[in-house]
């Protein structure tokens, strides 16, 4: 780890001020991926600016029912928030599914969506990435692909955002609101990460310099009937092979509304709008579940790999749609 | 490098940091405080946990520079008497005339550990994540909105965030209840939602 | 040799005597010995997996403020023994491996240490690698002998004859994964070298000082006498501190660089994946022949395994083949492929762990095709004396262990159908599978007994890895003494105590045990019961009987769960029964089975280092990727164990009970996976994706 100055302002603004002024400085947030980084080699800043401790540490209910998140809130603290256990169950469980009780204590609401991918090989400074270092190409294009995408990957990057806590935002509608050298901004959560194309090195469309200063969830109701599962190598603390995040509002048999977000098998959070579509106006059924599965999943395209590759995310991710949709109609009956 | 002050099981400690410089580091090889653990340094093990203002976090992963004025308890400093101001540490629990906080001595009678590497920071999460029951914190297997009951699932996954390679699991579970049931935390109920 | 026959404080539940030391975090590991004025040793890893370092710029990381020390081949002292080429550090520019160490830093900090190592610039001839095994590599070989010392290949009867003509065969390829040790605490020394009387101390996280310090002394031609090493608590070792890794070496290079100042080094998590030892991958191929009643006919396997290029070691996975079962036709074989790797070594049950799970699904197979109960198919191939050496047994109690097993899992009834039971959205099976591990003593140590004060005091340089020794050896010593356990002190873990064996083999309890028996033994016989202080006697371990075959063995019965969406596995429960000859401490006993079985587990579900074939490294290198068990995989584990007499042994009439756990688990898990949803998986780990394809879409409801 080379040495690099810190600093620890006073406010947001000054925070923004110290990055944008700086091209080699980093946010530090609860530093769960940055400190990691760091010692890897992966960051490798002149300046690390602390963030967690200015932003706002607070969940604020807004005229009009929104939630507004203050970037600083912890994962656990988030999690355990009774509006958003009681609103948004998918956000609740997608966060205690993540990670550990030690790291959710740390990891921060404007930090979580903007870890890092988990590709082994982004992580080993001693292999090439074209995320790390652009142009040195991919090394998981015929390695171990395991825990790499099905979805919209380039050539240049098979690698998947790792967040838990960002596939259930990607589903429930949220916003995210920036503070960058220019002020503030309000993007939408499903337009903050990007695929990778042929730039694989950025992540989302933050610049440098913008600070997550909040994330807002719009009132949804259909939420209160929602879930995430994740689908993973073990019980616990391990990363999703896949996972679901799920709302659904059923009338008579028939669901009238829904929204899916996955996990694990794209570079982005990937709201899966194909399935919703297929799934609005059709009789909650396997027949259907399946259907909005097979619509989304129509594009997919599995990795090789030493150990078999990850074509089995393509049928495992059909039947966890299925199995979460199913549990949440059953729900919805009750 | 930079001047900070964190207090360590009660004392003030004042130290000179390389900014890069590990809450984790700063304990083991600064201060001397060795009863947090390395066992990855890069927060997947749990054998580094701390607390830090009465939350179990990972010291490898907490840049020391940001700990300046923080209040950090390790293993050593749990139980009340050992610390120079009296104070007690998470869940307020008394220490037994062992000078054992209560989790302790159930890691001891129900064997919960073999090489001992893993404890300190089995001890002090099983500490932080009673607070945490207590207060009407959710976990993975939580259903619904209810307060959870401490049983063996939930024990399980609050803990999973630290490693044992001795595999001390099954008695790790049954200490973390015994020392739940004794501070009243365990009872069906106890975790009183917010 | 005396058998302890009315044991006091052996069978006594007793707590562990380091219990509160270490639950308060004060027992202190190697790396945390107290020292004045530590510096801190960083390796420079290979990135290239065979070639040779044509260039090393060290230039960048000398001029870094704190940096002591930068050691390169052309740098570092030259050793005086580099026949142990994975010990010959920096002694030559060549590459065998990827993360071999080209070089070491030695700072003030470790962070300055660190970063200093990132600035070494390394310049390779690289030359093609191969480091990929397969059964059909045309460059297989047999070693000699396999660990530690069995034949290679055993051959008795014909096998192809008796397959001909057998009622029912099964003949298939089973693969165990490479798997690394990965103890919680890493392999770390603390290293002081005195230049003025030329003394070397290791503080060094190790199975065993004396075979450490003998290695050390080798390696830098000292005289045994000059160098101390000490350890008195090990976070965890499972084989991979049982012989020394280059690590020691290079802290104890590093504190020769910087005389008179000490120098810690532990390796990262990342780089115990290439510097610590692994189990090699395995490939059997397995065959049983059977008549229409089960009675086995005949018996193959044939293993394939690697290790490296430059140090040979070959895991003896079809040794427990040529004892488990009575058949009288049998082959065992075992081929190597010499790779650009790193080096395999032993880890917990070498030989027994992976080569009891090929036979043992296969056994599961078997019972299948013939309708027979697996339980009842063993019991039905049990031999009558050992069918490796033609011996008796000293006891044998495999068919006492899977009866009482069946008994306590509730085998009886149980329905022969994969995938017929459901419970929710789960599919439930059950599956038994066969442990066993050799009693091993080793021949050599010495312990010491001496009064001080009013208490005994036994010393020996035995290690406590968490097996509890510490407090075992006081248990043994009381009876020994014929003393309450509360006056017997034990000192162990540093060589200026008598010499003792390596932790390994579970042998630890029976070597150390019987050297301090005897030794309380020539005590008594010397002073009677009225020692005068300080009187003081010594004794070693007695020569072992060699009229018995000595084994220790179990029965492990899992269930599985499969769910019918995901195919998530999940073993609620694990069930073991074990003979072990008798119990010293029940208590830590019972934690050592357990933590076996529970590794197996580990093993069954989740282990599995990734090599990539092109670079030649692990790539999963870390615990967020090599998964081991956490605490939620983790359910009922229950170990038992039969009240097993056995005089045969050793005085204490133990069996070693380190390694059993761990033998038979995963098998115990495959069969039952099959049981729950039909999908026979023989290859580990078994994951998620390799039951998918045998679950119904969609479930059926
Ligand atoms: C062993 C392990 C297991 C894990 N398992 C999971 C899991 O299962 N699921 C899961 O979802 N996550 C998991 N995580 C990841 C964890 O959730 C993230 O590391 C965490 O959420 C990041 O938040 P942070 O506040 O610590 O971010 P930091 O590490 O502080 O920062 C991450 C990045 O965001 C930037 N940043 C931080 N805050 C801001 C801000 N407000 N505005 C702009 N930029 C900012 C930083 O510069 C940095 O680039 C795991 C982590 C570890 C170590
Ligand atoms: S998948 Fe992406 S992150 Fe991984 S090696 Fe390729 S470019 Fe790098
Ligand atoms: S050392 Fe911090 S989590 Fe492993
Ligand atoms: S007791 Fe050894 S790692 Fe937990």
């Amino acid at each position: 780890m080379k040495p690099f100055e810190y600093r620890s302002p006073a406010d947001a603004a000054a925070a923004v001020r110290s990055v944008a002024g700086n091209p080699a400085a980093v946010f530090l947030g609860g530093g769960t991926n940055l400190v990691d980084h760091l010692k890897l080699g992966v960051a490798a800043p002149d300046l690390v600016v602390h963030v967690a401790d200015l932003l706002p540490a607070g969940i604020e209910e807004l005229d009009g029912g929104t939630l507004r998140i203050g970037a600083g809130v912890r994962n656990s603290d988030l999690a355990a928030d009774r509006r958003v256990r009681e609103r948004f169950p998918v956000l609740s469980q997608a966060l205690l599914s993540g990670a550990s009780g030690q790291l959710r204590n740390m990891a921060t609401t404007g930090g979580n969506p903007l870890q890092r991918t988990r590709c082994v090989y982004f992580q080993d400074v001693t292999t090439p990435c074209n995320k790390r270092q652009p142009g040195s190409g991919c090394s998981a294009v015929g390695g171990w692909t395991r825990h790499h995408a099905v979805l919209g990957a380039s050539e240049h990057c098979l690698a998947v955002h790792p967040s838990d806590m960002a596939v259930a935002m990607a589903a429930l509608d949220a916003r995210v609101r920036v503070l960058g050298p220019d002020g503030e901004r309000t993007i939408p959560f499903t337009g903050l990460h990007r695929l990778p194309a042929g730039t694989p090195e950025r992540d989302t469309v933050l610049e440098h310099g913008d600070l997550i200063t909040a994330i807002d969830l719009p009132p949804l109701p259909l939420a209160r009937r929602s879930a995430y599962r994740k689908v993973r190598d073990r019980a616990s603390y391990a990363f999703a092979l896949v996972s679901v995040a799920a709302a659904v509002e059923v009338r008579d048999g028939v669901i009238t509304d829904a929204r899916v977000a996955f996990g694990g098998v794209a570079h982005v959070p990937w709201r899966a709008h194909r399935a919703e579509r297929v799934l609005r106006g059709a009789p909650a059924t396997e027949e259907t579940y399946r259907a909005a599965a097979d619509a989304e999943l129509a594009d997919a395209r599995p990795a090789d790999g030493p150990d078999g590759g990850n074509a089995f995310k393509i049928p495992l991710l059909r039947r966890t749609l299925a199995a979460t949709l199913r549990g949440l109609v059953r729900e919805d009956a009750r | 490098m930079s001047e900070i002050t964190v207090h360590v099981d009660g004392t003030p400690r004042r130290l000179t940091v390389d900014t890069r410089t590990t809450l984790l580091d700063a304990l083991r090889e600064r201060l001397g405080v060795t009863s947090p653990k390395k066992g990855c340094d890069h927060g997947q093990c749990g054998a580094c946990t701390v607390l830090s203002g009465g939350r179990r976090v990972l010291s490898c992963l907490t840049l020391a520079v940001t700990q300046d004025g923080a209040r950090v308890v390790t293993a050593e400093g749990l139980a009340a008497h050992d610390r120079p101001d009296g104070e007690r540490p998470a869940g307020g629990q008394r220490s037994d005339d062992d000078g054992l906080h209560p989790v302790q001595r159930a890691f001891v009678d129900c064997d919960a550990f073999q090489c001992g590497y893993c404890t300190p920071g089995q001890v002090v999460s099983a500490v932080g994540m009673l607070d945490e029951f207590a207060r009407g914190w959710p976990s993975a297997v939580t259903e619904g909105t209810r307060p959870p009951r401490l049983d063996r699932a939930e024990v399980a996954e609050r803990m999973s965030g630290n490693l044992c390679r001795c595999a001390a699991y099954v008695n790790i579970v049954p200490a973390v209840q015994r020392a739940a049931a004794e501070s009243g935390t365990a009872a069906p109920g106890a975790g009183v939602a917010e | 040799m005396t058998f302890i026959d009315r044991p006091v404080a052996i069978g006594l539940d007793l707590p562990r005597r380091d219990g509160a030391a270490k639950v308060r975090g004060t027992a202190v590991y190697a790396y945390e010995t107290p020292v004045e004025n530590p510096a801190y040793a960083h390796p420079v890893q290979a990135t290239v997996a065979r070639g040779r370092v044509t260039a090393l710029d060290t230039a960048a990381a000398e001029v870094l403020d704190g940096v002591l020390a930068v050691l390169t081949p052309a740098t570092a002292e030259r050793l005086a023994s580099t026949e142990d080429r994975e010990l010959a550090a920096l002694q030559d520019d060549g590459v065998a491996f990827r993360g071999q160490v080209v070089a070491l830093v030695v700072a003030d900090s470790s962070e300055t240490a660190r970063h200093a190592a990132a600035l070494v610039r390394v310049t390779y001839a690289q030359e093609p690698h191969d480091s990929e095994l397969r059964a059909d590599r045309d460059d297989l070989y047999a070693p000699e002998r396999v660990n530690p010392d069995f034949p290679t290949d055993t051959v008795e009867g014909d096998v192809a004859a008796a397959t001909a003509v057998a009622a029912v065969v099964v003949e298939q390829t089973y693969t165990t994964a490479t798997y690394h040790n990965n103890p919680l605490e890493p392999h770390a020394t603390t290293a002081h070298w005195e230049p003025a009387d030329g003394r070397l101390t290791l503080w060094d996280s190790t199975q065993g000082v004396h075979p450490a310090r003998t290695a050390v002394a080798s390696v830098f031609g000292l005289d045994e006498a000059k160098v101390r090493v000490v350890c008195p608590y090990v976070g965890g070792g499972f084989g991979s501190k049982g012989t020394p890794h280059v690590n020691v070496v290079l802290a104890a290079m590093a504190a020769r660089a910087v005389p008179g100042r000490p120098v810690r080094l532990a390796l990262t998590r990342q780089q115990m994946f290439s510097l610590a030892g692994y189990r090699t991958p395995t490939v059997q191929r397995c065959l049983l022949a059977a008549e229409r009643d089960g009675r086995l006919t005949a018996l193959a396997v044939d293993v394939v395994e690697q290790t490296s290029r430059i140090k040979e070691f070959a895991e003896q996975t079809g040794v427990p083949a040529r004892m488990m079962y009575a058949v009288a036709n049998r082959r065992t074989t075992h081929r190597l492929a010499a790779l650009d790797v790193p080096v395999p070594s032993w880890m917990r049950a070498p030989g027994e762990c992976p080569g009891m799970f090929g036979p043992e699904v296969a056994m599961d197979e078997l019972a299948e095709r013939l309708g027979l109960d697996p339980v009842e198919l063993r019991i039905r191939n049990e031999p009558v004396t050992d069918p490796q050496t033609g011996k008796p047994f000293s006891s044998r109690n495999l068919v006492g262990c899977l009866r009482e097993g069946a008994a306590r899992f509730g085998w009886s009834g149980r329905d022969p159908r994969p995938g017929v039971r459901r419970d929710g959205d789960w599919l439930v099976g059950t599956g038994v599978a066969a442990s066993t591990y050799p009693v091993h003593r080793m021949s050599k140590s010495t312990a010491v007994i001496r009064r001080e004060g009013d208490r005994y005091v036994a010393e020996i340089g035995a290690a406590d890895l968490g097996t509890g020794t510490w407090t075992t050896l006081a248990q043994i010593a009381a009876d020994a003494l014929g003393v309450p356990v509360e006056r017997v002190e034990v000192r162990i873990g540093d060589t200026d105590h008598p010499m003792a064996t390596v932790a390994g083999g579970s042998s630890g309890m029976s070597t150390w045990g019987s050297a301090v028996v005897e030794a309380a033994r020539a005590f008594r016989t010397r002073y009677g019961a009225e020692p005068p202080e300080r009187a003081e006697a010594s004794g070693s371990v007695p020569p072992a009987d060699d009229r018995w075959a000595m084994h220790a063995f179990g029965a492990q019965f899992a269930e599985a769960r499969v769910h019918l969406d995901t195919g998530e596995i999940r073993v609620p429960r694990l069930l073991g029964v074990f003979a072990v000859g008798r119990i010293v401490n029940p208590r830590t006993a019972r934690s050592q089975l357990v933590g076996g079985m529970t590794m197996g587990l580990s093993m069954a579900l989740h282990e599995h280092s990734v090599l990539d074939p092109r670079t030649g490294h692990v790539v999963n290198h870390d615990l967020a990727d090599y998964h081991i068990a956490a605490n939620a995989d983790v359910a009922e584990v229950e170990a038992h164990w039969l009240d097993e007499h056995d005089p045969h042994v050793n005085a204490m009439g133990t069996k070693g009970i380190g390694e059993i756990g761990i033998v038979g688990t995963a098998a115990a898990v495959s069969n039952a996976v099959w049981h729950a949803c039909g999908a026979r998986v023989r290859d580990l780990p078994v994951t998620l994706d390799k039951v998918l394809p045998a679950l119904e879409d969609p479930p059926g409801r």
